[in-house]
Parts: structure tokens; sequence; C-alpha cells
């Protein structure tokens, strides 16, 4: 398979709003995630 | 073994102008699905009840795919570093996903050999290729701050059990109506399980599918913008040279490391894995504990954030700090806090809880920090390779650390009767082996040049012949 030298590469740019949905996607389990372990440790301190 | 072109390595080199910042989302998206594997308790008591079989036998299930992920990660490690990412990924996620469906039909059918082989073996395989997957091209992309980028990716695989286990208990309460998760008797039926497989399936192949195909490498002569490599040499351990993972593990420092692992990831697993009985037992007068089931749930959890946080700051700290400094910190505070947690820890809960939860910080960080001081040392040209390798100290310890603290336990007494003073021996073990790290750690010092690559190695060459060069 044959591919352009880098230097020969057209330059790119990453939108913004893919970056911000990647992390979106990424992010919104891991705050799910958090926010009941946090909530499950809050019975240590009495809460 | 070649793979298909929409996979290979040179379908996936970003173009100038890529945004680095999309690649840790990319590594988060396989981290926090294979991280589902220390979620499993969360079944153990329904899968128990529905093959009719006994906590060892369905506990194999997990130690069966804790093994495989250390082989496969050691065995596959230079099959991922010639393929790149999205290969790897690819892989892991058809993997664990087939692992998934191959278990839920074990269950749906009862066949406890099959759950074996789908989640524990083939599952296994696509957690420890999974695992390695986005190592070396975080690094890669992260020359100035190797430890913030991996400790992102391997902070995700603690963070996926955190999503697994409350979004396992809401779905089994959704299959079996009559599964109330709040309630800790309370235990979902077998075809609930089996169906929470079959999501997890649906839900992991999108997400790690998705990581697979936004994953990029950088170009060989890409640089981030202001980066000079040769501040990199500035730090006496740090290479700019290449050693291959052929070689690496004939140097001293390979072993060096994977005893600083084996003891590090030893002496966590040895309170994560009594973390709620050991709590009632050091606040424990005669037959009861001052520390109800419900709170010693919340320790755990406090375990569970303090592990998944360590990954993230302890890593990214190790970038100022350097990587030797910071396992110093990690094995010699650790010895510290271990002796405070036998001598004083039934004194106060709050000295318990800190201690141990900064105990777990650094079990958390030490995995975090590692590929960063492969890099330091060996250099990118096979890191993730020689990571695979490694983390046969991982597979070790998850061994040695339950057997070191069951053993020492079942010689005090009966579970349920065991008090603070009990846990000491296995306590002053811990320390011991601390102490062994933090040794091995000491002596780690600069690869002796004959293990450099030649100068002209490349990803390039190195795919082509990554066998090549056994020595200098």
């Amino acid at each position: 398979m044959s591919h352009p030298a880098t230097d020969d590469r057209q330059p790119t740019h990453t939108p913004a709003a893919l970056i911000a949905f990647a992390w979106t996607l990424v992010g919104v389990p891991l705050a799910y995630g958090l926010y009941n372990t946090v909530k499950a440790a809050s019975a240590l301190f009495g809460g | 073994m070649a793979v298909p072109s929409f996979l290979a390595r040179e379908r996936i080199v970003a173009r100038p102008g890529f945004n680095r910042w999309l690649i840790p989302p990319a590594a988060l998206a396989v981290h926090l699905c294979i991280g589902q594997a220390y979620a499993t308790s969360v079944y153990k008591a329904s899968l128990v009840s529905h093959f009719e079989s006994t906590l060892t036998a369905i506990g194999i299930i997990f130690s069966i795919a804790i093994v495989m992920l250390g082989l496969s990660a050691a065995l596959f490690g230079t099959w991922v570093d010639r393929n790149g990412p999205r290969a790897a990924m690819f892989t892991s996620c058809v993997l664990w996903v087939t692992g998934f469906l191959v278990g839920g039909v074990g269950i749906e059918m009862r066949q406890l050999w099959l759950v074996y082989l789908g989640y524990g073996v083939i599952g296994g395989i696509g957690l420890g290729i999974g695992y390695i997957s986005p190592v070396s091209t975080l690094i890669k992309w992260f020359p100035d701050r190797p430890g913030l980028a991996t400790g992102m990716a391997i902070m995700g695989f603690g963070g996926g059990a955190l999503i697994a286990a409350p979004l396992s208990r809401q779905l089994m309460s959704y299959y079996d109506p009559a599964y109330v998760p709040s309630d800790s008797t309370s235990v979902p039926n077998g075809e609930a399980v089996a169906a929470l497989f079959f999501t997890l399936a649906a839900l992991y192949l999108v997400f790690m599918m998705f990581g697979a195909f936004i994953v990029r490498v950088p170009a060989n002569d890409w640089r981030p913008t202001g980066f000079d490599p040769a501040s990199v040499k500035k730090k006496a351990l740090v290479t700019t040279e290449n050693v291959s993972a052929n070689n690496a593990i004939k140097t001293p420092q390979f072993w060096l490391l994977w005893t600083v692992l084996f003891c590090n990831v030893t002496a966590g697993i040895g309170i994560l894995e009594q973390a709620s009985p050991m709590i009632q037992d050091f606040f424990r007068t005669g037959e009861t504990s001052t520390v109800a089931a419900a709170t010693a749930a919340g320790f755990v959890g406090v375990l569970s954030l303090f592990n998944m946080g360590g990954r993230f700051v302890w890593s990214s700290t190790s970038d100022f700090i350097g990587r030797k400094p910071i396992y110093m910190v990690y094995l010699g505070v650790g010895m510290l806090l271990y002796v405070i947690l036998a001598l004083f820890g039934s004194t106060a809960s709050w000295i318990f809880v800190l201690t141990a939860a900064i105990i777990i910080s650094f079990y958390g960080g030490g995995f975090a920090t590692v590929p960063a001081y492969l890099r330091d040392l060996f250099g990118t040209y096979q890191v993730g390779a020689i990571h695979g390798r490694l983390l046969t100290a991982w597979a070790a310890a998850g061994v040695a650390g339950p057997l070191i603290v069951n053993g020492v336990l079942d010689t005090q007494g009966t579970p349920g009767q065991l008090v603070a003073a009990n846990y000491r021996p296995a306590l002053f073990i811990m320390v011991g082996l601390l102490a062994v790290g933090f040794i091995a750690n000491l002596l780690i010092k600069p690869v002796s040049e004959k293990f450099w690559e030649p100068k002209a190695t490349t990803p390039a060459t190195a795919r082509a012949n990554p066998e090549r060069s056994p020595v200098r």
C-alpha cells in the first residue's frame, strides 16, 4: 500500500466540535460513575 | 500477521495540523469499557445461585480473565506496536464483545465452561490487547507530558469499574424487576445477568469502535509546538535512544522495574481485596463492629475514587519530579503509611481511611506511571511491547497479594471475628515487600549502550523487521 510521504501530506484541521463530542462521549459516563461512587462513599461520612 | 488495510498503521498517520487532544478520548473509550473487569462482583452472587456453584468456581471467571490479560499483553505487545492502535483497539473490541456474547450464551444455557471460555479466555485476551493498545500512541503524541497522557488512559481503566458497577445494577433491576439494587440481600436472576452481558456487549461495541476509528498516530517527524526533544535529555534516566522488546527483557532495568511493579501492586491488592471486611474488623469489639456494612461499602467507594484519582494525579506529577523519585514516594511513603495503618489504624476511623486511601492512590499511580518510566528507560520504539511484558508482574501480584493476605488471616482466626491485631502480620509483610521494591527502584540506572538500537531504527524499519538487531 502506498501512502504519501509525511511532508507531502495536506494539512488538516480537527474540528473543535469533534473534540468536544469525543470528550463528552467519554466524560458523561465517567461523570455518571463518579456521581454514583461519591454517593456510595458518602455513607462513610454519615451521608 | 497482516491486518486489513483499513486498520493498518499507515492509514492512520495524522496529517499536519491534527489536534492531539482527540487521542486521549480515543484511549479512554477503550479503557472505560475494559475497566468493567473490576466490576464483576456485582453479579457474582447471582451466578453462584444460577449455576448452583461456589464463589470460588465463579471467581475463576475473573481470575482467568486477569491471567489472560497478562499473557496476551506480553505475547501480543509486539504485534500491537507493529500494527498500530486502530488494529489493536479493533481487535480488542471484537474479542471483548465476543467474550460477553459467548459468556451470555453460557449463562442462558447454564454452561459455566462457556462463561470461562467467553468472558475469561476470549474477553481476557481482548482485555490485554485493549489495555496496551493506546499506551505507546499516547506517549508518542505527548512526548512533553508522557505521564499525563498515560495517566489519563489508565485512569480510564479504574473509571470503567465505577461506571459498570452502578450501570449493571440498574440494568439488572430492569431485566429482573424482583431485584432491588439497594437491598444487599437481593440477588438478580441468571437471565438478568445474561441480558446484562448482551447489553454491555452492544454498548462496548459502539464505544470501543468509536475509539478505534478516531485514533491516529503522529508522523515520525511530528513534534508538539514549542517542544524541544533535546530538553528531554536533561534528566539522567531519560534516554533518547531506543531498545527493542527482546533486548529490554535482557536488561536488569526491566527486571528491577518488574520487581517494583510487582511489590507496589501486591501491597495495594492486599488492601483492595479485603477492604470491606477489613474496616469492619479494625473497629470490632467482640462480635460486633462499630462500622456498618453500608459504611464499609462507602469505604470501598472512597478507595475506588483514590485508585482512579491516583492514576491521573501521581502519573501527571511524575512529569515534573521524575519517574524514579515518584516511585520512591509510592514505595517509601507507602511503607510508612502501612506501618501507621498497622499500629494506629484502629485508633480512629479517619486515620484508617486516610492512610488506606493514600496507599491505594499510590497503587493506581504505580500502574499509570510505569509506561512513562519504560519510555524514559527504553525509548518509544517498542514501548508498547515492553509494557505488555512488564504486565506479567500484575498477573503475578494478582495471585500473590490475595494469597499473602488470606493465608495470614487464615492463621489468625475466623472471618467475622478478626480484629486489627490479626491484620498486623500481613501488613508488615507488605511493608517488607515495599522495602524490596524501594531498593529495586534505587538500583535502576540508565540502560547500557550495548542494548541500544542502531540510530537508523525508526518505527517504519521496526515494523518491517521487528526482531532486528538483537544487540547493537
